[in-house]
């Protein structure tokens, strides 16, 4: 098999247009903040276009998760990483090298960048070789990187650079400073003077003593003075240095193209493992979905929303996990109870576990089944823009005929609290019609709404309420049940909580 | 080169910390008294004769090792003013040489030593003078090594070196560094080389000429200048290092020659006091630790002839097997002065000195430890006794076998019977793990539980008390009384 890419397993499969824009709906998921926060640190590598960008079939998806179950393997995950960092190490090096001044010393940095290159690339021939590896994805880019190392252009940059950084670190010399004066030549076995006086006065030896070396500035370029001496150095030893002039011109293309590329799109799979590992770190499982294009029955189980839990972690509160299932004909979860219990949570998780699994990731949860969309639609509430002149439910209907008219029988569509600024029986007769249209198309869905009437629409839809502790209806346990809607907001809870009911309010309230 | 003369091999140690009990022994026994003698007015000396008593030694041979080196101060104090004098001169002077604290330059670093190293010179010669003129009058073990180390290490080759090195590092022939390529091709590994007088021209004619390529900095170039002086202190780093390193070196030998020989002094000072008051003095004889042995003849509180001004009673004991010692009887009586001199004797021993006493022989404990009644917590949070208690609990943690362990009136905080009981368990349990006791009290259930047991290892001694309720302050052996005579002191106050 011939090695195209870690991220794709056909090369026509390859973006052709990377993409900068991220899709629509990621702010309303809060899909941004996660791939923020994943992408973060790597901005280097441009990762965002690869997360932006779902795949379209299943033999694709599959082809990332048998790279992600190599890695499971922790050696070749840190040798793999060790790599990056050598790659790394040689890019920085030579934006040294372009900064610098003095040709000598641009050559010098570049030479390093190589010798840098060709360790990186046999540490990583000799990792792969130690692993059993099972994903088509690394079989190829091990067999790659393996010819690659034999091949006549790698052998030949190793031998000349080892050669030509022997040479360097060989040269030794002297200078006599007296004055203004300087000379310059090769160093002649003369005594370490140091070492001569330290010996005199070493009968007066007591105990540790302060260090008073003086730490001169390290900075990588040199001065005048230095650079002189350099071209005179260089005149002490013109062989050596005349090979290094030949070198940096003869090598100037050391780097194999395909080995850039994997460089930069492995960081994909580190930068999403190294996220989750800290979800794990905190008990929360993630698992490889089983993800179809045909199949609309889904489910996760102890599932969570990753932006909100990423935000929980880093304030070191707990994270409530959720379980959903659609069965049979079951199409449309309609998610009502109390506000505040986690129901917006709940819609975004629903919608973050496809779109993570359509991008070939772990999703988080123990075990999960997953519906390959080909596209994913969202409706939250935004905020009444001025501009529009429009009233609040007019946009609300805008923007749902809008994306009903684009769906299709695979799409996911996301609806969040629509028509909320109306009349309770307004909204009721206007979801129905909506609802009606959904269960048409057979669209997989996800409805937040307080409509409850909503929940027993048809056989297609499933009644899903959040919770409350029953002997403390102001306390939320965040869990979403499948359970028939009741009704009861428990709003009033909250405001005993808050001392805002109404008796609590005539006591307050002074007269 | 080391001084060596308060332990065979190896340095008094004053920065060592010191035992967590310190504080509690100095309170007790009155240290303080001790160390003014001792000090004269001499921070410095106060300091170390402090240091001294605290670090307990607990080995034979250094105890006597300390005794000779100090009988041979007694007997030489000029020659010893003179040394400690050169010592403090010597760490003067050194001060005295201007000094940019905060000098980023080998250049500025390498000059200062030159200059202090040559003061040092002049200070060695003085030290190696009185050694070839006066090391015979020596006789102790300390000395007599101390002055042939000298006499060894500073020959005057050794000095004649020392100025060749001293010469050479002003460089008169220029700075010769060699060095090697880095990261970068930027020089590293700078080292200085020994750079010889440049041959003559006749010579330069016979040797086969090495490939020398020169060039100058101008001399308005100021840049050129730095980086040149730059480069020149990166060849001088280190031996300007090593340099100022043998400054501190030396600077710390004459630190340990004037700490060392500062106990001495401060022994002299004391020695000088109590024979100026006719008070005896004699060197204590030690024995292990493991041995129990107490006898003394006209052992005195020398805390109290300093204060007092004049010679006081001694007491006369002969304890030796014995691992508890009960002291009862009258007030006023001079119980506490007995224990005390108890533990002051022990502690000067133990740190090589001459003792309060026409004679003393007793063993070495592992660790002096006092629970003295104390006044009443100021900031009230604990009850007396539970102060008591928690004192207790701490010396607890620090005590071991071997101890000694000097009680005054303590766990009196409550009445008799349970105070008793508390310090009967308390003393049982310490006798039992083999720690010497010394207890004054007026716990009477205590003090005749202990002797009604009849126990060999016990001893019981009273404050004498004349028939018309006259102090003798002499501490005599006597059983236990049920009364202290506090009726005497009510009497002779309310008359």
């Amino acid at each position: 098999m011939v090695f195209h890419s870690i991220l794709f397993a056909k090369s026509e499969d390859r973006i052709k247009e990377e993409t900068l824009e991220p899709p629509d709906f990621f702010v309303d998921l809060n899909l941004d903040q996660i791939i923020d926060a994943i992408t973060a640190g790597k901005q280097e590598y441009n990762l965002k276009p690869f997360f932006y960008t779902p795949l379209k079939d299943i033999d694709a998806i599959e082809y990332r998760h048998e790279i992600l179950q190599d890695l499971e393997n922790r050696t070749l995950f840190e040798n793999i990483k060790l790599f990056a960092q050598k790659m790394r190490a040689i890019r920085e090096q030579l934006a040294q090298a372009e900064k610098l001044y003095y040709k000598y010393q641009k050559e010098s940095w570049f030479v390093d960048a190589v010798e840098v290159y060709c360790d990186a690339v046999n540490c990583l021939v000799h990792d792969l070789s130690l692993v059993n590896l099972k994903s088509r994805g690394f079989l190829a880019f091990c067999e790659y990187i393996t010819n690659y190392a034999k091949s006549d252009r790698f052998t030949l940059l190793l031998a000349e650079t080892e050669q030509l950084k022997s040479h360097l670190s060989a040269v030794r010399y002297c200078l006599l400073i007296k004055g203004n004066k300087i000379q310059v030549r090769k160093y002649d076995s003369e005594v370490d003077y140091s070492a001569e006086v330290e010996k005199t006065f070493e009968k007066f030896k007591q105990g540790a003593v302060k260090d008073y070396r003086v730490e001169f500035p390290n900075w990588p370029d040199m001065n005048p003075v230095e650079a002189k001496i350099l071209d005179l150095v260089a005149r002490l030893y013109p062989d050596v240095f005349s090979s290094l002039d030949n070198y940096c011109v003869k090598h100037s293309d050391y780097l194999a193209e395909t080995i850039g590329v994997f460089d930069r799109e492995f960081q994909f799979y580190v930068a999403y493992l190294e996220f989750i590992a800290m979800f794990k770190r905190a008990g929360l499982n993630f698992c490889y979905p089983k993800v179809s294009n045909t199949c609309k029955e889904v489910y996760d189980h102890e599932g969570f929303d990753l932006a909100l839990a990423y935000k929980l972690i880093s304030e070191n509160s707990s994270i409530v996990c959720n379980d959903f299932y659609l069965k049979g004909k079951e199409r449309i979860l309609v998610v009502s109870g109390p506000n505040q219990g986690g129901k917006t949570t709940f819609a975004r998780t629903f919608g973050q576990l496809h779109y993570l699994a359509s991008i070939g990731c772990l999703v988080p949860g123990r075990e999960a089944q997953l519906f390959l969309f080909n596209r994913l639609f969202t409706h939250f509430e935004k905020e009444e823009n001025i501009k529009d002149l429009r009233g609040k439910l007019e946009d609300d209907l805008v923007r749902i005929y809008r994306i009903l008219n684009q769906a299709t029988p695979n799409c996911i569509i996301i609806l969040n609290e629509l028509f909320t600024s109306t009349t309770l029986k307004d909204a009721l007769s206007l979801s129905k019609q909506i609802m009606e249209r959904i269960i048409q198309l057979d669209l997989l869905c996800v409805w937040t709404t307080f409509v409850d009437e909503l929940a027993s629409f048809s056989e297609k839809t499933v009644s899903v309420v959040s919770t409350v502790v029953p002997e403390n209806p102001a306390l939320r346990t965040f869990k979403i049940v499948r359970r028939p809607a009741d009704g009861l907001a428990y709003a009033i809870s909250i405001a005993e909580r808050y001392q805002l009911t109404y008796d609590r309010l005539q006591e307050r309230i002074k007269s | 080169m080391k001084a060596f003369l308060m332990y065979k091999d190896r340095d008094f140690d004053l920065q060592r910390q010191p035992p967590p009990n310190e504080q509690d022994l100095i309170q007790d026994l009155e240290l303080n008294t001790l160390f003014n003698a001792m000090a004269h007015g001499d921070e410095f000396l106060y300091e170390v004769a402090k240091k001294a008593i605290s670090f307990s030694l607990d080995d034979l041979d250094t105890i006597l090792y300390r005794q000779n080196t100090l009988k041979d101060c007694l007997k030489n104090s000029p020659i010893i003013k003179a040394i400690y004098d050169i010592s403090v001169e010597a760490i003067e002077n050194e001060k005295k040489v201007y000094w940019g604290i905060f000098s980023k330059y080998p250049s500025t670093i390498l000059h200062r030593s030159i200059e202090v190293l040559q003061m040092f010179v002049g200070m060695l010669k003085k030290l190696k003078s009185i050694t070839d003129e006066q090391a015979n009058k020596f006789e102790s073990e300390g000395f007599i090594r101390f002055f042939s180390m000298l006499n060894k290490e500073l020959s005057d080759e050794y000095f004649a070196s020392i100025q060749d090195h001293l010469k050479k590092l002003k460089f008169p022939y220029g700075v010769l560094i060699s060095a090697e390529l880095g990261k970068g091709n930027k020089g590293i590994h700078y080292i200085l080389r020994k750079s010889d007088k440049p041959q003559s021209w006749i010579q330069q004619i016979f040797t086969e000429k090495p490939l020398v390529y020169t060039f100058y900095i101008s001399p308005r170039d100021e840049n050129g200048a730095r980086a040149l002086s730059e480069l020149r202190d990166r060849g001088i780093n280190l031996v300007a290092n090593a340099l100022i390193q043998s400054t501190d070196h030396i600077v710390s030998f004459f630190t340990m020659l004037r700490t060392e020989l500062a106990f001495y002094i401060g022994c002299m000072n004391l020695h000088e006091q109590l024979v100026r008051m006719g008070e005896p003095v004699s060197f204590p004889q030690p024995v292990a630790p493991d041995e129990r042995r107490h006898s003394f003849k006209k052992l005195y509180d020398v805390c109290l002839t300093l204060t007092k001004k004049q010679k006081i009673v001694g007491n006369n004991l002969n304890a030796d097997n014995k691992e508890l010692m009960i002291i009862t009887g009258a007030n006023q009586g001079g119980k506490s002065t007995f224990l005390r001199s108890i533990g002051l004797v022990q502690l000067m021993m133990q740190c090589g000195m001459f003792v309060p006493a026409e004679s003393f022989c007793a063993n070495i404990c592992d660790g002096l430890f006092t629970h003295y009644k104390r006044e009443e917590d100021a900031a009230m949070e604990s009850g007396k006794l539970a102060e008591e208690l928690s004192r207790m609990s701490d010396i607890v943690d620090n005590i071991r076998s071997n101890s000694m362990l000097l009680f005054n009136e303590s766990f009196a905080a409550t009445n008799e019977r349970e105070g008793s009981e508390i310090a009967r368990q308390i003393v049982s349990a310490l006798l039992e793990k083999r720690v010497e006791v010394f207890f004054v009290t007026h716990l009477y259930e205590f003090a005749r539980g202990f002797y009604d047991k009849k126990t060999e290892n016990a001893v019981f001694l009273r404050a004498e008390r004349q028939a018309d309720g006259r102090r003798t302050f002499k501490i005599i052996e006597g059983e236990p009384l049920q009364t202290s005579y506090g009726e005497d002191l009510y009497h002779r106050i309310f008359g």
